[in-house]
């Protein structure tokens, strides 16, 4: 039998992973979308930065980041007796990160696609920029707001090059299912490594093609194509 | 009262133009802007409702000062009690219409305000539809009612019957009125359609580039002066027929086709589409181009 403690840390990891950035994307997303800031594209590009850029590079940097050996490690260290290297709360800044484009990107186009008119009117009517979020602009992209929580949840189980990085391989701490693949693999232990793929496999596909199903109902159903 | 002061500098499709208006408003009037497109009808009304912010402007309503931009006094658009009905409705997708007025309520409201306004606006029937189910008139009188619940003091109308045909017009001009008298609002409306004009308004604005060239009466705005007469309409020329040495010009005014005689100079400025007004002196009907 193998362990199954990789697959449960993996779901462990993506679920948190998701709804960190949930909260954080959320209002973040409110701002991309109708913000004037002259910068503003700067920061589009610091979001997006993880589609590009190899895993290994950011996993590098976060890994000098939180080594206490360097200044903000050593201050997270003696100040929160926090070591974010080679733990599970370190997979999850890193995840955050590394998914955070999954997240955003759904979300702002969604908010920028409504008409301006809905937000303006609601401003009209006398309602609070939360308000407004939360009432008017939320529930009218349910579909891209699910689109964004499956990407990122999705995105997160398939992490490898940033949890090997700054991860490594501890069992029930860092070893999610892809490096225990990988780990399997190196010690030419076929089989064990053809059943973790083979449930990430199929895992991964049902939950893209719920998402698809969904969100084709969804446009079905969406009061805004039809105008 | 409301005293309007407004600068900004506009980018249109011919590049840079400067709006600049100033005007003051009558409580309990209902004035019409009118103009071009790209004129600035719809910025007067967005800078109103603090929408669009300004180069320079003084707005102040009733003795509340909403912009002042020497003093950097900007009053946020949830803080001014206005109604605005967009172009477009703006509706919102994920409300019932009785949930879409019920959202516009103030903590402290009368609560049975909803149900006056789905009464007078005949939307009782249609109160639990979603937006997406109704026809465009009765999408247009959700909005109406939704920008009234508050009872603001400015309801401020941008072509809120463009999309709608004539029959559907004047249905809801009237809803309009009754709103307007119902509830005793300032009205400023955005309209192209000279019928729609007469027919609500006491005041018309004509605005043209930017600036205001006009204003009073629609009579007064949208005639040349001076003619005393009997009786007058305006209307819109669908044809033009010659008849031995005589011209019948035949003018739609609401729904009424008018037959008038004309000369051959009289008929030099008309063709078919212009807008006209239709006056009688005496016993002569004349015809005239307008606006």
């Amino acid at each position: 039998m193998i362990d199954l403690a990789p697959l449960w840390l993996t779901a462990e990891l993506a679920l948190i992973t998701t709804v960190i950035l949930l909260v954080v994307s959320v209002p973040l997303c409110y701002w991309l979308a109708f913000t004037k800031f002259k910068f503003k594209s700067v920061v589009e590009a610091i979001v997006s930065l993880p589609l590009v850029l190899p895993p290994s590079v950011l996993g590098f940097y976060l890994l000098v980041a939180f080594s206490p050996q360097n200044a903000f490690g050593e201050f997270l260290d003696q100040y929160f007796d926090v070591r974010l290297v080679f733990s599970f709360e370190g997979l999850i800044i890193a995840s955050v990160i590394y998914s955070l484009p999954f997240m955003v990107h759904p979300i702002q186009a969604g908010l920028k696609n409504l008409p301006a008119s809905l937000r303006e009117a609601s401003f009209t009517l006398g309602k609070s920029k939360f308000t407004t979020l939360t009432k008017i602009l939320l529930p009218n992209i349910k579909s891209s707001i699910l689109t964004g929580i499956v990407l990122t949840f999705a995105h997160t189980i398939g992490e490898f090059g940033v949890v090997l990085m700054i991860g490594g391989s501890i069992p029930n701490e860092t070893r999610v299912a892809s490096i225990a693949i990988y780990d399997e693999v190196q010690a030419m232990n076929y089989e064990a490594a053809n059943l973790y793929a083979g449930i990430l496999f199929v895992f991964t596909f049902l939950i893209l093609l719920g998402v698809y199903l969904i969100n084709n109902t969804f446009s079905k159903a969406n009061p805004l194509n039809n105008d | 009262m409301i005293k309007f002061y407004a600068h900004k500098t506009l980018q249109t499709a011919d590049g840079k133009l400067p709006l600049d208006v100033s005007f003051s408003v009558e409580k309990g009037q209902f004035i019409t802007i009118y103009g071009n497109s790209g004129a600035g009808k719809t910025t007067i009304l967005r800078i109103l409702a603090g929408l669009t912010d300004t180069e320079k402007s003084l707005i102040e309503v009733e003795g509340e000062c909403w912009n002042n931009t020497d003093k950097k006094i900007i009053l946020p658009i949830q803080k001014r009690s206005v109604g605005f009905v967009f172009q477009d409705y703006a509706l919102f997708p994920n409300l019932t219409v009785r949930e879409n007025l019920a959202f516009a309520l103030q903590k402290g409201n009368d609560k049975n305000i909803v149900n006056e306004l789905l009464e007078l606006m005949e939307l009782q029937s249609l109160q639990n539809s979603k937006p997406q189910h109704l026809s465009g008139g009765q999408k247009q009188r959700v909005a109406l009612a939704r920008a009234i619940v508050r009872k603001p003091k400015i309801l401020l109308l941008d072509e809120p019957l463009s999309a709608l045909d004539d029959e559907m017009r004047f249905k809801l001009q009237d809803y309009i009125l009754k709103a307007h008298q119902h509830y005793q609002l300032t009205t400023i409306l955005v309209s192209h359609h000279l019928p729609e004009i007469f027919k609500l308004s006491t005041h018309v604005i004509l605005l043209n580039k930017g600036n205001i060239i006009k204003e009073g009466t629609p009579s007064f705005v949208f005639s040349e002066e001076k003619i005393s007469s009997k009786f007058k309409l305006t209307g819109e020329i669908i044809a033009i027929e010659k008849s031995d040495v005589i011209y019948i010009v035949s003018v739609l005014s609401g729904s009424n086709i008018i037959k008038v005689i004309a000369t051959e100079d009289e008929i030099m400025e008309l063709k078919v589409g212009v807008k006209v007004l239709v006056a009688s002196k005496a016993f002569n009907p004349m015809i005239q181009k307008i606006g």
